[in-house]
């Protein structure tokens, strides 16, 4: 019963992390079909807005010993501020391009940024203790689980929460669900097409610094590709979940820390270094049987 | 003084001119109807008024305003709407959502939002299927409901000019004369100004107002819609007879 429990929260826990990037990568592509391999950097980038700029190996504290009360907020400024940065700069200029010249700048834009990480932080990692009080385990019917991971959880479950309200609720959220599904025809209701955009680029911003802020509480560590296997796993899920449709992103993203998590479990341990070629090969059957996706974009249909 | 002008517009895809040096005038208030065959450059017109393909060359003025190459939303918010060929509804929004999208570009005038429920209601007035079912996904209405909804939509903004491509559009002709019958009946009530692309004739003979023959890019005749309707000229200019 508790090993039992103890999988079922880690898998929650890693489908929160994924389904969260995949929120991020999804909100984007919905209003421009940019897909943003940028996202992955960014989400380092904030892990590493927390310390000093330094090549040493211990890292100077800069933010990260902020409140939690101040540095939540702080870090999710900081990511929707590099985010829809990344889009006047960059973004803006592509956007009566082809989705592949802006994919292509997407990853010009990652490269960027992990090399200004590199010249500022150098490639070692250092290890980093944030809000270490979360680390304790918590007893639930005699399962252990990390307070971290319970806060993973509810965090996640929150901010999906708030997003759907957001998007149902506010004017803003209706322009932008107009616009995720016809940018034309919105803006010739007067929908500002820089407005929503940009609305995107800052909340899939601000997720992108929630995850940083769960990854850095998690490992310990600041490293520069600390947001590449993330975003990978992201990227999955919005293909699985189908393009666009940000329920099939959260969904998918949960199906994979679920696979991922039992994977683990099952394999025999000889296998378990394979384990990522197992989750990608439960990836391809499910993109034999439903190519569109779970949820394609504009359906209503739910299978899974 | 006119509503909307244009001059020389052209519009071109790569080395292809769908548009040719179009050059007209609408009165605030008049109905104009734009006929012609397939290809004749129809939707070109209409989307480099709405700013969806800025022309390639000329000039188009509008409610006082030179909009030529302006972004679509700027254009929109001046109160030119313009409803697109093929009924753009946005499938996954609910039809009361699909109305309330335009409102938003009066949000900084004060009152709005009364003014959006005020709008809504007539909308509902003028076509109440859509009251009926509107916490219904609009995907999932059929085509005679959707361009309903669509024409409903546009006139949510309160624009004072509304351009429509092709209303009548794969619908029975007992629907697509309803639609007519409830645009005509709002234009008599609100002082639109409408410009209405139809493949044919017909409506405009019926509806009656003023009609220009478009081919080749080009406007060929300009005039009263039942007069241009009887005449040789019409014939011979829809088909090209008598061109080499
Ligand atoms: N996006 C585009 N790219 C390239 N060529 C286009 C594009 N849109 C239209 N064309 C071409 O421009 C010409 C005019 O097309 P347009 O759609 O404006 O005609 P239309 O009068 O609306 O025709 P229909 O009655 O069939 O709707 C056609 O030759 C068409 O092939
Ligand atoms: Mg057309």
């Amino acid at each position: 019963m508790g090993s039992l429990l103890q999988v079922l929260f880690d898998a929650l826990s890693l489908g929160s992390l994924y389904a969260l990037g995949a929120l991020g990568i999804a909100l984007i592509f919905g209003v421009m079909r940019l897909v943003n391999f940028a996202h992955g950097d960014v989400i380092a980038a904030c892990v590493f807005a927390l310390l000093w700029p330094s090549v040493d190996a211990v890292a100077i504290i800069f933010a990260g010993n902020l409140p939690w009360y101040l540095l939540i907020p702080f870090l999710l400024a900081i990511g929707a501020a590099l985010s829809v940065a990344s889009e006047i700069v960059v973004f803006r200029r592509f956007r009566r391009a082809n989705p592949a010249t802006m994919m292509i700048a997407s990853f010009a834009l990652g490269f960027v940024i992990r090399y200004f990480l590199l010249m500022l932080f150098s490639s070692r990692p250092k290890s980093i203790s944030l809000l270490p009080s979360l680390s304790q385990p918590v007893e639930i019917l005699g399962a252990r689980i990390p307070l971290l991971q319970l806060i993973t959880i509810a965090v996640t479950m929150a901010v999906l929460f708030g997003l759907t309200t957001f998007l149902r609720r506010t004017r803003f959220g209706l322009e932008m669900r107009a616009a995720a599904e016809n940018f034309t025809m919105a803006r010739m209701l007067g929908v500002r097409a820089n407005r929503v955009i940009m609305g995107a680029f800052a909340l899939s911003g601000a997720l992108a610094a929630a995850i940083a802020l769960i990854l850095g509480s998690q490992t310990g560590t600041a490293n520069i590709m600390m947001g590449a296997s993330v975003m990978l796993m992201a990227f999955i899920a919005t293909v699985i979940g189908g393009m666009g449709s940000l329920a099939g992103a959260v969904l998918a993203g949960f199906l994979l820390g679920a696979i991922a998590t039992v994977m683990q479990v099952i394999l025999p341990p000889d296998a378990r270094a394979f384990r990522d070629a197992f989750v990608y090969g439960a990836v391809i059957l499910v993109l034999i049987f439903r190519p569109q996706g779970l949820l394609s974009a504009r359906g209503t249909k739910e299978r899974v | 003084m006119s509503l909307l002008a244009l001059s020389n517009v052209s519009v071109r895809y790569g080395r292809l001119t769908a548009v040719r040096q179009v050059t007209f005038s609408l009165a605030e208030g008049e109905i104009l109807f734009i006929t012609g065959p397939n290809g004749a450059g129809k939707s070109s017109l209409l989307r480099a008024i709405a700013g969806v393909t800025p022309p390639s060359g000329g000039r188009i003025d509008f409610a006082d305003h030179d909009i030529t190459g302006r972004a679509p939303e700027d254009i929109a918010r001046l109160g030119l709407s313009m409803v697109p060929e093929g009924r753009d509804v946005f499938g996954s929004l609910s039809i009361e959502e699909n109305l309330m999208v335009g409102t938003g570009m009066h949000s900084a005038t004060r009152g709005w939002k009364a003014r959006a429920a005020t709008e809504l209601e007539a909308v509902y007035a003028t076509f109440p299927i859509l009251k009926d079912r509107r916490h219904s996904q609009a995907g999932l209405l059929s085509g005679g409901q959707q361009q309903m909804l669509v024409i409903g939509r546009a006139l949510m903004t309160n624009p004072r000019l509304v351009a429509i491509d092709e209303p009548s559009l794969g619908l029975a002709p007992n629907i697509t004369d309803q639609v007519y019958e409830r645009l005509i009946a709002l234009r008599a009530m609100r002082k639109l100004t409408l410009l209405i692309v139809e493949q044919s004739s017909t409506r405009a003979m019926m509806v009656g107002g003023r009609m220009m023959l478009m081919r080749g890019g080009e406007i060929l005749l300009d005039g009263d819609a039942r007069a241009l309707g009887q005449s040789e000229a019409m014939q011979a200019a829809y088909f090209g007879y008598g061109e080499h």
